[in-house]
């Protein structure tokens, strides 16, 4: 009688996140599917209008690249943190803090054709977003005050902070009263690589941090530290890694890269501050960290696929005729599918026939 | 006296939406459950509320289906971190994303449509009291069942047998099960019961409160719920002072512009988030203080085979 049993892993498998993330993926097409009927629409259809129209013209890759760079850049901050178990889920505020710091250079230096403007609002994006973030790190760190609660309530006091904004100080004198700020200039925006999309530059600046996250977490001491004190808090304390050290620095690092990201908007795809700077990029952005297993790489990947959601959702509008609430359902059920299925990062399921069982073993 | 009147009966039907969730949520968390996805639930809750009273045409169809709804998604949440041992933040920001979604989907086609209001409960000659009449005695039923549901918590927490069966395995899940208790049942059952409530919550806000349904109207109440428990340190009474309380800021942003103070409305709309990150670092300062009311074990993994 062959059977299956649940066992621990003896040893860490490479290729047990690629099994857990491949399989949530999985569920999520066969639940998605479910959701397609739901509206009346024959499942292959709906799927192939969310997983392969958006691939099948420049345009729909660029779209997809477009959405990858600000994914990208959040998750691998975020993933840091999540690693050392500190709970940045206010990255949607951070990238909106990030939005209106680049934004004040821009408008400031408005008509300007210095080269120097774009790499400033990069760093002033980068400083607002830490800046932010920095606040729910001081917090933790002094008043001991949860950072999950103070990131979300963090985001909400930003959203209002730009609604202020973009309908007083920052808005365009000659706009109407439409509550965004003036267009910026060519100086002011990242240069398009593909001609005919919108994707730019920014796309460099998720990489270039998904580089710097592959070293950090890989290679330095810090992101040792950080790690060490996610998995086994006790043996950080006894090592004397500062855990008040650990929360500034994850806060930080998420904060400055999802304060890029919050730049990557206005000076890329909008070219202005407005309303509306992300469609949720800060919450998706920690189903990327967590889909990609928290490792740079998987990071990169998991980012083209949530990508392809967003983008495969509008596209599913247009052609089947789906709402697009679709995309947040999706995004829910891959982040819930992986969850259920991580219990496989530590333990396997083994078929156990009379053969595998070795002679004289005691018997069950 | 207008303005008193304003203020206390504004008060009790701004906090009802808070009190539901949160005492649902005090539950589970008494349970060692810390289920971050009420923003989630409530939205759901809201959206399915709404639906099933503009098809059906009753509240109580209404308020049944958000807490069938709420229950069912908390349940997922249960699962994921009782059977599959997921971790219980990830866990809970997974339903929470989930629910949004399923939220906007569910409303999609009755954004910013409305619903006839639960009507004031005829309380006879209570309600023609001078200045305690429109005080407390013009309020509908969900406004007095809230109430109601604070005892009703207080006594289940602290009177009896299931209370202590709750709060035992909130402290230690591992010597509840040594004791033979059913560990994993009763927090899914908290879990369930928190979800319920949580729909019943949005449910309230969308077909009360203001009886219409707008795509993010719970705007971060599921959080502050979640708040709520720490500041009221886990303690049903004072869980439910802060309920009354943030009902009364709420209340700020309308009433400052009525009595034409010029400050920006941003600042008033974010006034709620900004006195709950005030009122988590004053309440959160002493970390022993924290980690004595808390249930020990809300948010580790339960390691039990």
């Amino acid at each position: 009688m062959a059977r299956f049993v649940i066992e621990a892993r003896p040893e860490r498998s490479v290729w047990a996140p690629i099994q857990v993330s491949l399989l949530a993926i999985l569920l999520t097409c066969i639940g998605g599917s479910f959701l397609f009927m739901a509206y009346g629409v024959a499942p292959l259809k709906g799927l192939e209008a969310v997983f392969i129209d958006p691939l099948r013209s420049t345009y729909g890759i660029g779209e997809v690249l477009l959405k990858m760079a600000p994914l990208l850049l959040i998750a691998q901050g975020l993933a840091i943190g999540f690693r050392a178990q500190v709970w940045n889920i206010g990255a949607e505020g951070q990238l909106i803090v990030g939005a209106i710091g680049a934004s004040l250079l821009a408008i400031q230096f408005d008509g300007t054709t210095s080269p120097l403007l774009l790499p400033g609002m990069i760093i002033a994006g980068m400083v607002g977003g830490m800046a932010w973030a920095g606040v729910a790190a001081f917090l933790r760190a002094q008043f001991n005050a949860n950072e999950i609660l103070v990131t979300f309530m963090l985001t909400s006091v930003a959203l209002q902070l730009l609604y202020y904004l973009v309908s007083g100080p920052m808005r365009d004198p000659m706009g109407f009263n439409f509550p965004q700020s003036i267009s910026f200039g060519p100086s002011a925006t990242f240069p398009i690589l593909i001609p005919g999309t919108r994707v730019n530059a920014s796309l460099f600046l998720g990489l270039g941090v998904t580089v710097l996250a592959l070293i950090f977490v890989q290679r330095s001491l810090a992101g040792y530290k950080l790690s060490v004190g996610g998995v086994a808090p006790g043996a950080a304390m006894y090592a004397g890694f500062s855990s008040k050290r650990a929360i500034w620095l994850a806060l930080l690092i998420s904060g400055g890269a999802a304060g890029l990201a919050g730049v990557g908007e206005v000076a890329g795809p909008l070219g202005m501050l407005q309303r509306n700077v992300s469609p949720g990029y800060g919450y998706a952005g920690i189903i990327v960290a967590v889909l990609g297993g928290l490792h740079p790489i998987g990071i990169l990947f998991a980012s083209a696929l949530m990508a392809l959601v967003y983008v495969g959702g509008d596209f599913a509008l247009l052609t089947v005729g789906v709402p697009n609430a679709v995309t947040g359902i999706f995004q829910g059920m891959l982040l819930t599918f992986y969850l259920a299925c991580s219990f496989l990062l530590t333990q396997r399921i083994r078929r156990i026939t009379p053969e595998t069982v070795p002679k004289g073993a005691p018997a069950e | 006296m207008d303005v008193l009147i304003f203020i206390v009966s504004g008060t009790l039907a701004a906090a009802t939406a808070l009190l539901f969730a949160a005492m649902g949520e005090l539950v589970a968390e008494k349970s060692g459950m810390l289920n971050l996805g009420i923003e989630g639930m409530m939205a759901t809750g809201a959206a399915m509320g709404f639906v099933a009273l503009s098809v059906s045409g009753s509240h109580s169809v209404g308020f049944l289906a958000a807490a069938v709804l709420g229950a069912v998604l908390s349940l997922i949440y249960a699962m994921l971190t009782l059977v599959f041992r997921a971790n219980q933040v990830a866990s809970g920001l997974a339903i929470g994303i989930l629910g949004l979604g399923l939220s906007s989907a569910i409303g999609k086609n009755y954004e910013g449509k409305t619903v006839t209001g639960l009507e004031e409960l005829d309380l006879g000659p209570l309600s023609d009291i001078p200045l305690l009449g429109p005080m407390f005695f013009q309020q509908d039923v969900m406004v007095y069942l809230s109430i109601v549901l604070i005892f009703a918590t207080w006594y289940l927490l602290n009177r009896t047998k299931l209370g202590l069966i709750i709060r035992a395995i909130g402290e230690s899940p591992e010597s509840a099960h040594a004791l033979g208790l059913k560990v994993r049942l009763i927090r899914a059952g908290c879990v369930a019961f928190g979800g319920a409530m949580a729909g019943i919550g949005g449910a309230y806000m969308s077909t009360a409160y203001t009886p219409l349904w707008a795509e993010g109207m719970i705007a971060g109440r599921g959080w502050i719920v979640v708040a709520l428990t720490v500041f009221g340190t886990w303690i049903v009474k004072r869980v439910a002072f802060g309920a009354y309380l943030f009902g009364s800021i709420s209340l700020l942003e309308l009433s400052i512009q009525a009595f034409g103070v010029n400050v920006p409305s941003q600042l008033m709309s974010a006034m709620p988030y900004i006195v709950t990150i005030v009122m988590l670092a004053v309440i959160s300062r002493n970390p022993v203080f924290i980690r004595l009311n808390s249930p020990a074990s809300l948010g580790a993994t339960l390691k039990l085979n």
